[in-house]
């Protein structure tokens, strides 16, 4: 677990946030400093034990399928940044042929 | 009037109930105050006059009608990353600014059943990442104690809020700490219950497995009170659990015979500062004058908790923050094509803080470090959540600082890693989903300050027993009365 050189250009990509230049540098430094710091985790035995999702144990919460009342619909494309009629408006997502 | 806001929660709801006071009067006085403190200290991002006087007088017509609610009246800050109904629910982030929450929470809505006026959303690292509320894109809060400082995150505003006195309660939420720090930093009392108590329906997610709403007031039993009126089963979040809650005590604690009190040998006070040391001293030997036992129990895995945590916390983060592209709601910054719509929008949207995270989380999930770092950490987690559980077979609480240092100055903590190291003593038992509570235990005067600041004591008890927790802390702070001071910027 080398905390080695991120490359943050590539984990911006996949997290969907535009960086410039001076940013991906920032970043970078900071994110090798707490990589650093979270190295000590393999100092750790930690082979032979069960991962932790959660530490309150819930196993498979049901519910009834049974139809209840939602929000309405103009209540929630009033949050809508662009809408159109009753649908979100949203850029295309297909390019053309 | 304003008399009543600086008492107990219950005395104002036996008031209002007796109708010796009215729900009415009382948001107009907490508005009031609102009006002429908060310019000074920033709690409040969203004052909801309108919302606060139309429940004020629901509350005052139930009232009439012949009801008795535990909170009648009481007024009541929000943490803006919890919906309340027509009213802008921001998480301090440019990305949610203009959003209007189109539901309410059900913790919140809970409280507003219960009689409780909500008068306004507080301020918040954005989206609760943070440990000086310095994160947050929309306003600076000041720590009532000292302007010049932070209030502690990310809950700062709901703690300056109750510390200033412009509220009796808060609500806040906590993830590494964010309850338990900044009470510590502001002199007031933060409440963690145990994960699954309390609904987070309603609550913007940050890490799904450690996001816990907890009460904030001026003592334990004003927290008490409100957690009551809010924890139980909700079928809107899975996570909570259906097993009764125990009732809290009516009266507090007169001592502490019978109760064993674990110091944790690897929080050893020697590597604080000497007034810092001082006062924990004080304080534990304060829970043995009152007839505790105290015992030494070991957690030689703590030290990896904030390791642990800043693994965790942001691979969950990254996961919960994808819903903000511009799409559906919140901001939106047009490029030439969907892809670059995103990116856009949540560059402009997130502020440095909430990036890093999302990167490290989008980083510790990606291919290929998956099994060396997510992992890793949750399998961490199995290991602190073992040294509790046999810490606990020795002890029923545990007692350490809720931080290492009083509030500190604005921009001290420059240095992201450095500013993670604050919650040192509040990650671990967040990981292991323990109840914990930071209580007023002392305040020291730094050189060069005019002003005495608060320090915390943090309290942690076995998964769901909320309860004797509760009872702990209230004999402490009974005895020792050191929640009974108010912040310069409360004065009456």
């Amino acid at each position: 677990m080398a905390s080695g050189d991120i490359d943050v250009a590539y984990v911006a990509k996949l997290a969907r946030i535009a960086l410039n230049p001076g940013e991906i540098e920032k970043f970078g430094a900071q994110l090798g400093a707490l990589l650093e710091h979270v190295a000590a985790l393999e100092k750790l035995p930690t082979a032979d034990v069960a991962a932790t999702a959660q530490v309150v144990p819930s196993v498979n919460v049901m519910r009834d399928d049974a139809v209840v009342p939602s929000l309405a619909r103009e209540t929630v494309l009033a949050g809508a940044p662009q809408r159109e009629g009753s649908y979100f408006r949203v850029p295309r997502i297909l390019a053309e042929e | 009037m304003s008399g009543l806001l600086d008492g107990a929660a219950s005395e104002i709801a036996r008031a209002v109930n007796a109708r010796e006071s009215s729900a009415a009067e009382l948001v107009d006085a907490a508005l009031a105050r609102v009006g002429e403190r908060d310019a000074a200290i920033g709690a409040y991002l969203t004052v909801a006059d309108d919302l606060a006087r139309d429940r004020a007088k629901r509350v005052d017509a139930r009232i009439a009608a012949g009801e008795s609610l535990p909170l009648a009246g009481v007024p009541l800050a929000v943490k803006d990353n919890m919906c309340l109904e027509g009213t802008r629910t921001t998480c301090a982030s440019k990305i949610l600014e203009n959003w209007i929450a189109p539901y309410t929470g059900t913790a919140l809505r809970r409280l507003l059943d219960a009689g409780a006026i909500p008068i306004g959303k507080t301020n918040l690292d954005e989206f609760a990442m943070g440990s000086s509320c310095e994160n947050s894109a929309l306003g600076v809060t000041r720590n009532p104690w000292d302007l010049g400082r932070v209030p502690g995150g990310s809950s700062g505003g709901s703690v300056a809020a109750v510390a200033s006195g412009t509220a009796p309660i808060a609500l806040g939420s906590d993830t590494g700490g964010s309850i338990r720090e900044p009470a510590a930093f502001c002199g007031v009392v933060g409440f963690k219950p145990t994960y699954g108590r309390v609904s987070r329906y309603g609550l913007i997610a940050f890490a799904s497995s450690l996001d816990q709403i907890g009460p904030i007031g001026r003592s334990v039993g004003d927290c008490a009170l409100v957690y009551a009126a809010m924890a139980g089963v909700d079928p809107c979040d899975a996570t909570t659990v259906d097993r009764q809650v125990e009732p809290v005590a009516a009266r507090p604690r007169e001592d502490l015979k019978g109760t064993r009190v674990g110091i944790v040998r690897e929080f050893a006070l020697g590597a604080l500062d000497d007034g810092v040391r001082s006062v924990y001293e004080t304080a534990y030997r304060d829970l043995e004058k009152l007839g505790a036992e105290l015992v030494e129990v070991e957690l030689p895995t703590a030290d990896y908790g904030v390791a642990t945590y800043y693994l965790i916390a942001p691979a969950e983060c990254s996961s919960n923050l994808a819903r903000f592209d511009g799409m559906r709601y919140g901001l939106r910054v047009e490029g030439p094509d969907v892809g670059a719509t995103y990116e856009l929008t949540r560059a402009a949207g997130f502020g440095d803080e909430v990036k890093r995270r999302i990167l490290i989380g989008t980083y510790a999930l990606s291919s290929g470090y998956y099994d060396a770092y997510y992992v890793r950490a949750q399998k961490a987690r199995t290991l602190i959540a073992g040294d509790f559980a046999r810490a606990f077979e020795r002890c029923d609480v545990i007692a350490c600082p809720a931080a290492s240092s009083p509030a500190f100055e604005f921009n001290a903590k420059s240095d992201p890693v450095s500013m993670y190291l604050m919650d040192y003593y509040t990650i671990p038992m967040s990981l292991a989903g323990l109840p914990s509570l930071s209580v007023p235990c002392g305040y020291l005067t730094p050189n060069g300050s005019a002003n005495p600041l608060p320090l915390g004591l943090e309290l942690t008890a076995p998964l769901f027993a909320d309860a004797a927790l509760l009872g702990v802390a209230g004999a402490y702070e009974r005895a020792t009365k050191h929640s009974a001071r108010h912040a310069p910027a409360a004065a009456p």
